[in-house]
């Protein structure tokens, strides 16, 4: 318990080094991560699911895009802003159900199959109805949150940090238990009276909320949605591979991990195409060295001698 | 003891494809009453308490408990109707300490319960304390011992409160010490007057403790009654018995040793700060028997691994008078020295032809396939089982196709593993027997280690016993009982 202690902190000194930040650096600086907190929420709803429902989720840019185009396609209807946010939330939340549904009945790699095909139906259904939502080209939103990179980079901040206390709670909670346990051994919790089915639902229905909730405040940010900032695989490729850079089973380290690969491919910006592969390198090399991630790894230091 | 049986089985069948893994079983527990479900492998008794947890679900039949009819309820239903489950291999989650497991089986099944309370909190020490694992709740389930896992299992059972109580192989893995602890918390669980059901292997294990056995045998009741009443059962005895395993002496020239083959110097290995090997010695000869024999956790798995080059050790492994430091497993395996694992490492997913071609895939096609043909006339079981997917097989035809899928590889040694692990006695004679044969009819050199003593002498050349990582005896199987017999367990 005393070092959950010293964690917390150590987390909310390091929140309020970055809170001042807008006082020191540059507007383009706070852009970067601005968006890099954002990834944080994607990655860290990612790995309640992963981490502990035992479920890999290969499509997080389905809950992420069904919340950023729906929260959009309300903004051109003419709806305010946190109408539109609550709504892009709801939408991530009801599409998340109705694929886990019938995707959690399946065992073993046949979930994660499905939430892959999910993705590209998405992205299918954006460029078949370009006429409303923009197609390949995107999505330009009406609204913006604000204009001030400032305020943005601490609605970011702040909602990052929001997440990140409610994700780590829930985990942490008897309810996270019930939960690791499903993730770990189905058979075992079932004879311990737990709904396996319910409780992995319900997991899939928090990660998408906070997903959904995370793609409406970036385009709001962004001004536009479009397939290549919040659809496309490769996005959520970059989630999974945050979150599995940062530390499996840690909620902390998977915004740890975003945050660090969105600053060095952005770090790395003038290397042109190779800044990608760098980048790709380095996760691959960290995911090869520390299975448990970087934060799992500091733990699991201090447990075992 | 009440009138009315709280657990009411009635014509509960369940088929695997064409198997028929159990066949209109019929029985009842009494609240206060335990039943003892016995049979040797591939009988049913496993798969007629995953029906009666709700694990699998029948094709056919009713499980009433106390009165209500939950045949085909998911597990978690069966659950809340009263009923808790023993694993038999415990899987604790790691990251919580032995407190929040135990508290976990405590927690109701919602999903607003975002804090555990004082009570809660309370009783899960109450349980543990119970279950004698007051000194250790706050650590974490890999740094204990095989029995706090199992402790930890029965504290988790207990603490639903289950009116039925399922316990599977009650005292597989334990010491004499342990196996007294395990029988008073079982024994408390009758004074409660809970319904218990103990599966197991054998009668004797469970019969000072059940009130009642049942046998089962190829998916069906053989018998039923008092534990002397099954034991004395002529087919009980058939089932069980079979034929008496006799001792043999080689009849070949002791007085000429062979060429050293395998040569163990002073190996020593660390699990992290753990000794699991302390400078063990020992030697096969071509052509030779050679048993190691010792309890769980003495170290025979570590020795035959450091063998194998599946681990780092310290000392010196020699193959034919050459180190094999620095060789691959792969190369180890190649050069002669084939592993058949305790933990049998089949593709469940293959066939049975199919994972012995696999073994085969070294040699030259014509040897395999005459390999392959010597194999099925060993072991004809395979045979019959020759197209069907290794993991349907029951645990006694499994261990038959690690034997034989490492024998197509060729071995001029083959390491074998506790063969026996829980194994009933029909399928242990049918191993003897083979092992008998390959002993006599082929110049293969042999290293098995087993717990079971009666089962490892009969065969053997010479003997070592390994305790607590060290070897503490070695000498000719006849000399064991006088010597290191009574030491033993």
């Amino acid at each position: 318990m005393r070092r959950t202690g010293s964690w917390l902190w150590l987390v909310l000194l390091a929140l309020v080094l970055l809170a001042a930040l807008p006082l020191a650096v540059s507007g383009y600086i706070l852009g970067v991560l601005t968006l890099a907190y954002y990834f944080g929420v994607f990655s860290m709803a990612w790995d309640l699911l992963f981490g502990f429902a035992g479920e890999v989720n290969f499509g997080p840019t389905f809950l992420i895009g069904l919340g950023a185009y729906a929260a959009g396609l309300l903004n051109t209807a003419g709806w305010p802003i946190p109408l539109c946010i609550l709504a892009g939330a709801l939408a991530a939340v009801l599409g998340g159900v109705l694929l886990a549904l019938p995707a959690l009945r399946l065992r073993g790699p046949y979930f994660g199959l499905i939430t892959l095909v999910a993705v590209l139906l998405l992205q299918q259904a954006i460029v078949i109805f370009a006429g409303v939502t923009g197609g390949e080209i995107g999505l330009t939103i009406p609204d913006v949150i604000s204009v001030d990179a400032g305020v943005n980079y601490w609605i970011a901040l702040g909602f990052m940090a929001i997440s990140g206390f409610l994700l780590f709670g829930l985990a942490r909670s008897p309810v996270g238990l019930i939960l690791q346990a499903s993730g770990q051994d189905a058979v075992e919790a079932a004879a311990l009276g737990f709904n396996v089915t319910k409780h992995k639902l319900a997991a899939f229905c928090i990660s998408a909320l906070f997903s959904g909730l995370a793609g409406a405040l970036l385009v709001f940010y962004l001004g536009t949605a479009s397939v290549g900032t919040v659809v496309d695989i490769a996005v959520g490729v970059q989630v999974i591979i945050a979150a599995v850079l940062g530390g499996r089973r840690t909620i902390v380290g998977a915004a740890i991990g975003a945050i660090f690969l969105i600053i060095a491919a952005e770090a790395l910006r003038p290397l042109g195409q190779l800044s990608t592969l760098v980048v790709s390198a380095v996760a691959l090399l960290a995911i090869l060295f520390l299975p448990d991630g970087v934060v799992g790894y500091l733990l699991h230091r201090g447990r075992t001698p | 003891m009440s009138n009315t049986p709280w657990l009411d089985v009635q014509g509960l069948s369940k088929r695997f494809g064409g198997l028929v893994a159990v066949k209109e079983l019929a029985l009842s527990i009494h609240p206060g009453e335990i039943l003892g479900l016995i049979g040797p492998n591939g009988s049913g008794k496993s798969t007629a308490m995953k029906l009666i947890m709700g694990i699998e679900r029948p094709n056919a039949g009713a499980i009433r408990l106390g009165g209500v009819d939950v045949a085909g309820w998911p597990a978690h239903r069966i659950a809340r109707q009263g009923v808790g489950i023993v694993f038999q291999h415990s899987r604790p989650l790691h990251r919580q300490t032995m407190l929040e497991n135990i508290m976990l089986a405590l927690l109701p099944d919602s999903l607003w319960r975002l804090r555990a309370d004082r009570a809660l909190i309370a009783r899960a020490h109450a349980i543990g304390e119970r279950v004698g694992l007051g000194a250790v709740l706050h650590r974490y389930p890999n740094t204990l011992p095989f029995a706090d896992l199992r402790r930890l299992e029965m504290a988790k059972a207990i603490a639903r409160d289950p009116k039925l109580v399922l316990v599977d192989e009650p005292f597989a893995g334990l010491t004499a010490a342990e196996v007294g602890t395990f029988s008073r918390l079982i024994d408390g669980f009758r004074a409660e007057g809970r319904a218990v059901l103990l599966v197991d292997h054998n009668v004797k294990s469970v019969a000072a403790l059940v009130d009642r056995v049942l046998a089962m045998y190829l998916g069906e009741r053989i018998a039923e009654g008092s534990a002397e009443a099954v034991m004395r059962d002529p087919v009980v005895r058939r089932v069980y018995i079979g034929g008496a395993i006799e001792t043999q002496v080689r009849t070949a020239d002791a007085a000429h040793p062979a060429a050293p083959l395998l040569q163990v110097e002073d190996v020593t290995v660390f699990y992290a700060k753990a000794q699991a090997l302390q400078q063990v010695s020992l030697e096969v000869r071509e052509g030779e028997f050679v048993s190691v024999v010792g309890l769980n956790g003495a170290g025979k798995t570590t020795l035959f691994n450091a063998i194998s080059g599946l681990l780092a050790y310290e000392g010196r492994v020699l193959w034919r008078e050459r180190p094999l430091a620095g060789r691959s497993a792969a190369a180890i395996a190649r050069g002669g020295i084939v592993q058949c694992p305790e933990s049998r490492e089949l593709f469940g997913a293959l066939s049975v032809r199919e994972n012995l071609d696999l073994g085969g895939q070294h040699q030259p096609p014509g040897e395999s396939r005459d390999r392959l043909a010597w194999l099925l006339d060993l072991f004809p079981i395979l045979k019959t089982r020759a197209t069907q997917a290794a993991a349907t097989l029951s645990g006694g035809e499994q261990q038959m196709l690690a034997i034989a899928r490492a024998l197509m590889m060729n071995p001029q040694l083959l390491i074998l593993d506790e063969p026996t692990l829980g194994l009933a006695p029909v399928i242990l004679e049918q191993l003897s027997k083979a092992l008998h044969l390959l002993r006599e009819t082929t110049s293969i050199s042999v290293l098995l280690g087993e717990q079971n003593v009666t089962f490892a002498l009969p065969h053997a050349d010479r003997v070592y016993v390994l305790e607590h990582a060290r070897i503490v005896w070695q000498g000719a199987p006849a000399r064991f009982a006088v010597e290191a017999g009574a030491g033993y367990l």
